[in-house]
């Protein structure tokens, strides 16, 4: 976090070293686009704000814990899909669960799903790429997280 | 059609903010939390998206169209994929800062399975998440997920350019 604010500024003193005026235009273009996409962030702010209030860590915890193999993986996918939960809330938090007997495997599918599909922040994706590729996409990064589950169940032996 | 949607958006925003005032002034509690989430969630996206824009917007002004034709255009080979995933692996935030970025890729002139290949791996491959994920579920874990999922990523990446390009595909730049 530091880092990156430390190597963003790094590079504005170069960048403004070399051209102070290629520097304000950066300035410029930046703020442009932060300004487009503003009602895009808003909406999608909205749907987070009111889906981790549906589902609280809790609940998250009570149902990947005391399922079967592959409901697991199932539920695990659906839940990484909707839910939208930072990286570090989420390691912690799977880290918690892996000692509380959930298998590598669901976490898998969990995390990656969390990383790859984004059912909330759809209307942002929507707004770039239109509807229909936002779902191809989306399926794709399902569809990987699966795969992903699938190999590390098979790694770490808690398949066969 | 998009004075309806916009209609329809702004009454369901009208109606968050009379849930959330109501929930304050009556004490009603899940609308106290919700609104709660949406300033602390709306603090991370501050905390990260400014720095983002202002090095896309670096990005833009310096980075030539040509040279970016160049490496991640229509002629660019296996080397386009590496760096494009070298530029996700080193990105901040979530797929929130990512799809500007994919933008500004595009307009510069870079081929569409570059372009998913960059939003598959900066949602897989972000160098700070894989310090975080590392420490907390071991190095196997994560290189058995990222040498699994990035492979699958340029091959979904292919598959998009190829099915898109036919389709006379355009990205917008964000427009609602």
């Amino acid at each position: 976090m530091i880092c990156f604010y430390a190597i963003s500024l790094g590079l504005v003193c170069v960048s403004f070293f070399f051209s102070r005026e290629k520097t304000l235009r950066a300035f410029e273009v930046a703020f442009k686009r932060f300004q487009k996409i503003i009602p895009a962030l808003i909406m999608m702010m909205v749907f987070v704000s009111v889906m981790l209030f549906c589902v609280p860590e809790k609940l998250i915890v009570q149902y990947l814990g005391n399922t079967g193999r592959f409901t697991g993986v199932v539920l695990a996918s659906a839940i990484g899909s909707i839910t939208f939960i930072p990286g570090f809330i989420a390691y912690p938090l799977c880290a918690i669960l892996l000692k509380k007997g959930v298998t590598y495997m669901v976490l898998s599918a969990f995390t990656t799903s969390l990383m790859m599909v984004g059912v909330i922040t759809f209307p942002l994706e929507k707004a770039y790429f239109g509807t229909r590729v936002t779902i191809l996409r989306n399926a794709a990064g399902l569809a990987i997280a699966l795969c992903v589950a699938l190999v590390t169940g098979v790694c770490f032996g808690e398949l066969f | 059609m998009r004075g309806t949607a916009s209609a329809v958006k702004a009454v369901g925003l009208a109606f968050y903010a009379g849930f959330v005032i109501f929930s304050w002034i009556y004490g009603f509690d899940p609308g106290k939390r919700i609104s709660i989430n949406f300033l602390s969630f709306g603090l991370v996206m501050l905390k990260f998206l400014p720095c983002a824009f202002v090095l896309i917007g670096l990005f833009e002004v310096w980075v030539k169209k040509q040279s970016v034709e160049k490496y991640l255009g229509s002629r660019s080979g296996p080397l386009g994929y590496i760096l494009a995933i070298i530029l996700a692996s080193t990105s901040v935030g979530g797929l929130y800062v990512a799809f500007p970025v994919a933008y500004s890729l595009y307009s510069k002139g870079a081929k569409l399975s570059i372009i998913f290949t960059y939003l598959g791996a900066s949602a897989v491959c972000r160098i700070p998440m894989i310090i975080f994920e590392v420490s907390f579920m071991g190095i196997r874990y994560s290189a058995i997920r990222i040498l699994v999922s990035l492979p699958l990523v340029i091959i979904c990446a292919v598959f998009f350019d190829h099915y898109l390009s036919r389709r006379n595909f355009k990205i917008n730049q964000g427009n609602m």
